[in-house]
């Protein structure tokens, strides 16, 4: 059966993904701008569209808490939020990972106070870096929709059994109508098996969940998570490549444009990519060897993809969309950097910051950037990074 | 015998760190807490089963003539059970070295 | 000697839920309340524990005293972890994902993750009115972190961070009334109880978890380490806080409060400060204040019931 290409808002998108994944359990509280999506869940849930057990919860840490027992009993479990929810929700992701939970979570990316910003940047998922999830970052509508179908899939897997997230940012995503193949319920159900939890809360197994560890055994169990999310980057691959033999669209850790045996090269995280696209094509016009790199996966890291597309490249130029404080400036840049620092060969990389609070970067702008980024990688630069686009 | 955190290595770990023995704690010896003992006069007892329901262990059964005497493996000898006995069968007294 | 009838063991199941070998302090009340909590519920039940003493001395890695399924996360959340259990089983029953028996979701968390940091949770779970019990283990403190003070400290105790010193006779407040917070938010059923009434308190967990809706059980646990008592009064001071009105021992069921104990006359309250190290620095005058307020809030009880 052919899959439908309909017009439709990227939150609606994601409400019908978790629709078609047969999510049982939804706890979520609502924020701007993620609201959408919860707002068309708990009307697939009210039309008895989607059979799910919808928690109203009264704040982010709950909703992610409710999340965790949920998931505990074997219950498949979803929910989403933004910005500052992500904050407040900020010591319970630690407890999803490390207690090997694979709730799913849409993140509506946001910048954070103060001062207060409904408008998209990737500051929020920044502070969650280390939280031992597993992140994908979407670029267009079609790729938050088959993003959060696979996140499931992942997220489940036997062999990972590691909350997922899958950002897309706020409004510049969220709140587009784009044209988005939806495919039928069948052949969803070939792709995504039912939830089974390993050892789940049973009166008649009854486990332990939750233990305190001394300082003998913490390292211990933090190896262990460390080696099982580095792991599920092979089954992340894997499930990548079964949804293209099923879907027929094949995703990738790190996608490139133009990047065969290109000295200049872009790298962005997120919507940004699709504009930049546009930049590179405008530039190429006119003759510059430029290309541009998209990074989908970000935890695990995809050392060995990265290093492999910058492989040719004598410029690397990376932009965020979060900024460290007092620090290198972006945070993208300071991995991309460590990754390839024991390399033989490798680019310059040349970091900037922009697009925060929503601000948007235009193909002119992202072509400013290009050459800017080629300037200092000729005549240096006293600063660590650059912002783009200060007024000063 | 479960192995001790400091023999754990991270591949013995379960998922999530779980634990799946249930009430695998009674492996550990609490009774050497303790600095006084309980000494039950069965003369006395009237195996009411007080002193069971009142210790915070749960180490006080009955033994096979029915008269309740402590698990001295985990006895921690707080003297709750002296204190509440009605018929004050039970004294506690020094522990030895 | 006459030899009675043996009662208590024909009344109480044998088995302990809650394994002896955990790290509890001598004559620890919080213990025993847990212990007599699992008697009454058996082994069909999940339960939600938060930081704090309880789960510390019962679940050192990798030893567990725990016989029933137990998950403990954070501190404040037990309240929504118990929803989220609540409502993971419910659907999975509806939609055929687990065969159709229903689990008791019991939660056990201390005075600070009840009253303090917890209530927000707490608080949201009653209000979506999910099918679990709430029990508040209330040992007057953040005991585990080392005696600091929590809304549920009562007026004149003196803890680590509501000393009593020179000019200050340690906690300045009076004691959070949550019993009354939760029957505020129109639940089935609300109690208090305490571990000196074990059969009472057996009782009352078991209504607790068979009731259809929230249910909340608020049990005193005297803590000899903090309350700086001697280990083997546990007992006896327990049974002093009811006797003196400063616990009295109720349900709320429906809105209609009934007084499990109704005493003709209350015991001074000295008689239950005088035991207690944390009180030991009272001077006549606030011994006095407490009274007074014991006697008001024991005359405002029992209009509710009548």
């Amino acid at each position: 059966m052919r899959a439908q290409r309909v017009g439709i808002e990227v939150s609606r998108a994601i409400a019908i993904a978790a629709k078609l994944a047969n999510v049982d359990v939804v706890s979520a509280y609502p924020i701007t701008p993620q609201t959408h999506i919860v707002e068309d869940i708990a009307e697939l849930v009210a039309n008895g569209e989607l059979d799910a057990a919808y928690i109203p919860v009264e704040s982010e840490h709950s909703a992610m808490s409710a999340c965790l027992g949920a998931s505990a009993v074997g219950a498949r479990t979803f929910t989403a939020t933004a910005g500052q929810g992500l904050e407040l929700m900020h010591e319970v992701l630690y407890v999803a990972s490390s207690m090997r939970l694979p709730v799913v979570m849409a993140v509506a990316n946001r910048a954070l106070s103060a001062p207060l910003s409904i408008w998209g940047d990737h500051s929020d998922v920044m502070a969650a870096r280390d939280t031992g999830w597993i992140q994908i970052f979407a670029a267009n509508g079609q790729e938050t929709f088959d993003s959060v179908l696979c996140a499931f899939r992942i997220a489940e897997d036997q062999r990972v059994l590691l909350p997922a997230m899958v950002n897309l940012d706020g409004f510049h995503l969220t709140h587009m109508i784009e044209p988005i193949y939806i495919p039928e319920q069948s052949e969803v159900d070939k792709f995504l098996p039912p939830y089974q939890y390993p050892l789940p809360l049973d009166p008649d197994k009854p486990i332990t969940m939750g233990a305190f560890a001394s300082p003998y055994i913490y390292t211990e169990t933090k190896k262990a998570q460390q080696v099982n999310l580095t792991a599920a980057k092979e089954v992340i691959l894997q499930c990548w490549r079964e949804f293209g033999d099923l879907f027929g669209r094949y995703y990738s850790p790190v996608e490139g444009y133009h990047c065969e045996k290109t000295k200049v090269l872009l790298l962005v995280m997120g919507s940004f990519s699709e504009t930049a696209m546009s930049a590179i094509d405008t530039l190429r016009g006119e003759g510059k060897e430029v290309g541009l790199i998209k990074l989908r996966l970000w935890r695990p890291f995809p050392f060995d993809e990265i290093r492999r597309a910058v492989r040719d490249a004598e410029v690397l130029i990376v932009l965020d969309r979060a900024l460290s404080f007092g620090g290198p400036g972006g945070p993208v840049c300071s991995e991309i950097r460590s990754a390839l620092y024991n390399e033989d060969k490798k680019p310059k990389v040349i970091g900037f910051v922009g697009g925060l609070g929503g601000r948007d970067i235009s193909p002119g702008g992202f072509k400013e950037i290009i050459n800017r980024g080629i300037e200092i990688s000729q005549t240096g630069s006293e600063q660590e990074f650059e912002m783009f686009g200060v007024r000063e | 015998m479960t192995k001790s955190e400091g023999e754990l290595t991270w591949r013995g770990l379960e998922i999530g760190s779980i634990i799946t023995e249930p009430g695998n704690a009674s492996q550990y010896q609490t009774g050497g807490w303790r600095t006084q003992r309980p000494i039950h006069d069965t003369s006395r007892c009237i195996k009411c089963g007080l002193c069971a329901i009142f210790c915070p262990e749960g180490c006080i059964e009955p033994n096979a003539e029915g008269y309740f005497e402590p698990n001295l493996f985990y006895c921690k000898g707080c003297g709750i059970c002296a204190r509440e006995c009605w018929t004050q069968a039970i004294t506690m007294v020094e522990e030895e070295e | 000697m006459e030899k009675y009838a043996v009662f208590v063991p024909k009344l109480v199941t044998k088995r302990e839920n809650f394994a002896p070998g955990h790290r509890a302090c001598l004559g620890c009340g919080e213990a025993l309340a847990v212990r007599l909590a699992c008697k009454a519920l058996g082994q069909n039940v999940i339960i939600v524990s938060a930081t704090g003493c309880m789960e510390v001395i019962s679940t050192p890695l990798p030893y567990t005293s725990w016989r029933v399924a137990w998950i403990h996360t954070l501190f404040e959340n037990t309240g929504a972890v118990a929803s989220g259990i609540e409502a993971g089983l419910k659907v999975m029953t509806r939609k055929g994902e687990r065969p159709a028996k229903e689990i008791n979701v019991v939660v056990m968390a201390g005075d600070g993750g009840t009253s303090d940091i917890g209530l927000q949770a707490l608080s949201g779970a009653l209000e979506r009115g999910h099918d679990f019990l709430y029990i508040c283990l209330d040992n007057e403190a953040y005991m585990n972190t080392g005696i600091q003070r929590s809304s549920a400290t009562p007026y004149g105790a003196s803890t680590t961070t509501a000393p009593a010193g020179k000019i200050s006779i340690g906690q300045v407040t009076w004691k959070k009334n949550v019993p009354a917070i939760v029957a505020a938010h129109d639940v089935p059923y609300v109690a208090t109880a305490c571990p000196s009434y074990p059969f009472d308190l057996m009782a009352k967990v078991a209504r607790g978890a068979a009731i259809h809706g929230p249910a909340y059980v608020h049990i005193l646990s005297v803590c000899p380490t903090g309350w700086r008592s001697a280990p083997d009064l546990t007992i006896r001071i327990g049974r002093l806080a009811v006797e003196t009105g400063m616990f009295p021992l109720y349900e709320v069921e429906d809105g209609k409060y009934k007084l499990s104990i109704d005493l003709p006359r209350l015991r001074p309250v000295q008689d239950y400060l005088k035991l207690q190290g944390r009180f030991r620095h009272l001077s006549e005058e606030t011994i006095e204040e407490i009274q007074n307020r014991v006697n008001k809030e024991y005359a405002r009880l029992k209009e509710k019931v009548a």
